[in-house]
């Protein structure tokens, strides 16, 4: 069979977001392909310089449906450096806490999603009805499912009071049986283990190459975690372990993000148990400091997000900078697809857990003169543009 | 027989067109709600088969550019009639009135028709997902259709019979061809379920890969029609190997009068084809989607390997004449 064309996306049942493949195959080879991103751009950062501190958070959580909290807190947590607040002790814990539930649900969903794109529903039933305890266990804490809305500037929202804490606890067995389970299913369970092993393989030096982050990085043996390596919160006084995993295949990936689970698991319940007393938030100030920049990194649970925050003495941002973790890992799912099979598109660009959406970015270039720029808030409100958007978009 | 009558309603009402196609839609409801049930879902409600059916048969159809119209109308009621055909000579009730010596030949090749129809579908939709789902379709086609003749091929040298309704008589006097051919009967389920393209098999209509594979293009009455020709090739399906490895709808006593006999003989007949689907549904709750590479060495090398040897411990059998 010559080289055949097909195109994938942006309208795909593989995918849960628009992107676009153009994957040129030899039959059920890909010899080469074409990721053509940002269909969804929202204008959020630019957004975020148009509103204040206490605004600007509920925005920022909307760039993720799943890892709201993260985007929150690496925004608060920079913010907070420069105002250098000294944050109250519980409200670390509390932040930690809906941090990890935050993983854990984002991972039990990556697990259903990965098993979908093989055709193994069943599991992708499991792993979600598992993951409704989570979103209760969250909805409990915070009074939402999905954008928590936890965190202010200053500490958290809302308090975890012992009875909370007590039915937390009495859930988490119920979900540790759970992850037991699946740990034994992604060990033995034939159809997973054929669609897994040896799939998008990734060495580390590929990843060290490429920038890979996260889980994905983590499964190829690169031993880096934003939470022990840059700690933040309360990491490095309570008890975990950064998983790491040698097979850099999507079955690697998925022992990490499931041991994962586990240490999660562990945190949550060890910050419960040993929530300190004391004030959950303190008064901030309205104004950030003139000239202050900060870059601000959070393990979310796809990887190492940044904020980049620069402040100029009003109480709105000069300018915020997002890398999330799927623009990090996008270039290592290209070059992990080379040579593979077509039927492994799905599974090899669902091991990154993209978050599309939220990688999103437009920059305006002008084909003739070679010019780019950005667009300003008003101009995208009113629809012109001075400079035609061209094909060279990020 | 005497009744010029009577093979005209076995045609057509009963167990013919009217019973197979209430049965193929109830059958593919269980299927449905066992799946459902496995998977910690309510499942859809008895007769939502029905209505999906009533449905896709009143949307209008869309014709993809370039493609022969006639030719899209036509083949998927070539495929369900192939396997509406290939039921009149499943046994339901007792022995086949239609039952010649050579008929299980006759069933395998009209169950191959729908396959080959949805080969021509994807080739003719001119759309890369089809294209790809149907140059998938037969390439799988050509893996399991080997293993699967041959596992159902080996009551019939067993039995020394070509017409599945002696075999169901042969078993009747003997024992069951699944306790006789334990391995023949697991390669006749893995090749049904592989025929169905059901779960690790799907790998010609995989969602998340080709859309839907030769389904693509296909909407309205020509999605009803080849919906249902499959909900039939599983009825088909799953009365054949009951009939070939499970004795089929005989009752192990003689029943009086007649028509009680009859009666007995068809919820024997709906309890096997319903024990066959708890089967293939299992099979198809438990797994993932296997590569098409994948299930070629699978095919080839374990599948056909044990077919084959299935044939032999027959013909050993047969040649030490342990069985009378």
């Amino acid at each position: 069979m010559a080289h055949v064309v097909i195109p994938v996306g942006p309208q795909h049942p593989a995918l849960k977001e628009p992107v676009n493949f153009r994957v040129v195959a030899d039959g059920e080879k890909i010899v080469r392909l074409e990721i053509d991103l940002s269909y969804n751009h929202r204008g959020i950062e630019k957004a975020a310089e148009s509103r204040d501190f206490i605004r600007v958070l509920p925005l920022l959580e909307r760039v993720c449906g799943i890892c709201s909290h993260s985007h929150a807190t690496c925004f608060a947590k920079g913010i907070e450096e420069l105002m250098q607040l000294e944050i109250p002790q519980r409200a670390q814990y509390i932040r930690t806490i809906v941090a990890e539930l935050e993983r854990m649900h984002s991972h039990l969903l990556w697990l259903g999603v990965a098993a979908h794109e093989i055709g193994f529903n069943t599991l992708f039933m499991w792993t979600w009805r598992d993951r409704e305890t989570v979103q209760d266990i969250l909805e409990e804490i915070s009074g939402n499912r999905v954008n928590y809305n936890m965190n202010e500037i200053g500490g958290v929202r809302c308090d975890i009071s012992p009875e909370q804490a007590g039915s937390i606890l009495k859930r988490l067995p119920l979900l540790e049986e759970r992850i037991g389970e699946y740990v034994k299913m992604a060990k033995s369970q034939r159809t997973m283990l054929m669609r897994f092993c040896g799939v998008g393989k990734l060495s580390r030096a590929e990843i060290l190459r490429y920038g890979a982050v996260g889980p994905t990085a983590r499964a190829s043996g690169v031993d880096y975690d934003a939470r022990r390596d840059d700690p933040y919160l309360i990491y490095n006084t309570i008890p975990w372990n950064v998983v790491t995993d040698e097979d850099g295949d999507v079955f690697g990936r998925t022992k990490v993000r499931i041991g994962e689970l586990r240490e999660s698991l562990g945190m949550v319940r060890y910050c419960l148990e040993n929530l300190p007393g004391g004030p959950i938030r303190v008064q901030a100030p309205k104004t950030a400091p003139s000239g202050g920049e900060i870059l601000s990194r959070y393990e979310a649970p796809r990887g190492e997000l940044v904020h980049f925050i620069r402040t100029n003495g009003t109480d709105k941002v000069e300018r915020l900078d997002i890398r999330t973790p799927t623009l990090a890992n996008w270039t290592s799912v290209a070059a992990a697809l080379v040579d593979q099979n077509l039927a492994d598109i799905p599974v090899i660009v669902a091991a990154i857990d993209p978050c599309l959406s939220c990688t999103s970015r437009l920059v305006v270039a002008d084909r003739k003169s070679g010019k780019t720029g950005n667009i300003s808030w008003n101009e995208l409100r009113n629809g012109v543009c001075r400079i035609r958007p061209g094909s060279n978009r990020i | 027989m005497t009744d010029p009558l009577f093979p005209l309603l076995y045609i057509l009402v009963f167990p013919g067109f009217l019973f197979l196609l209430a049965y193929a839609l109830i059958l593919e409801y269980i299927d449905r709600w066992i799946t459902a049930r496995m998977q910690n879902r309510v499942g859809p409600p008895w007769f939502q088969p029905f209505a999906d059916l009533i449905k896709m048969l009143s949307k209008e159809v869309i014709d993809p550019a370039g493609i022969d119209r006639r030719l899209f109308d036509a083949a998927p009621l070539v495929a369900l009639a192939a396997v509406m055909t290939a039921f009149i000579y499943v046994p339901v009730i007792g022995s086949s009135p239609f039952a010649f010596e050579g008929d299980i030949v006759l069933v395998l090749y009209l169950l191959s028709i729908p396959t080959i129809i949805l080969f021509l579908l994807g080739w003719l939709s001119r759309n890369v997902y089809a294209a790809m789902g149907g140059i998938r379709t037969v390439t799988q086609l050509f893996i399991y259709e080997v293993p699967f003749f041959l596992a159902l091929l080996t009551p019939a040298l067993m039995a020394g019979s070509w017409s599945i309704s002696s075999i169901v008589a042969w078993q009747q006097q003997h024992l069951w061809c699944a306790i006789l051919q334990p391995i023949g009967f697991i390669v006749a389920l893995i090749g049904l379920q592989a025929k169905l393209e059901r779960p690790p098999f799907d790998i010609p209509e995989a969602e998340t890969e080709i859309v839907a594979g030769p389904w693509t293009e296909l909407t309205g009455r020509r999605l009803a029609i080849m919906h249902l020709a499959v909900d039939v090739s599983l009825v088909v399906g799953s009365g054949l190997v009951a009939a070939m490895f499970l004795g089929g709808p005989a009752f192990p006593w003689s029943v009086e009068p007649g028509w009680l006999a009859g009666l007995s003989g068809l919820i024997v007949f709906l309890v096997k084809t319903f024990c066959v689907l708890f089967l293939l549904s299992a099979i198809k709750v438990a797994t993932g989607r296997i590569r098409i590479d994948q299930l070629n060495d699978i095919g080839w090398k374990y599948i056909a390997t044990a077919a084959l040897v299935q044939v032999a411990l027959v013909l050993a059998i047969q040649s030490a004449r342990v069985i009378p």
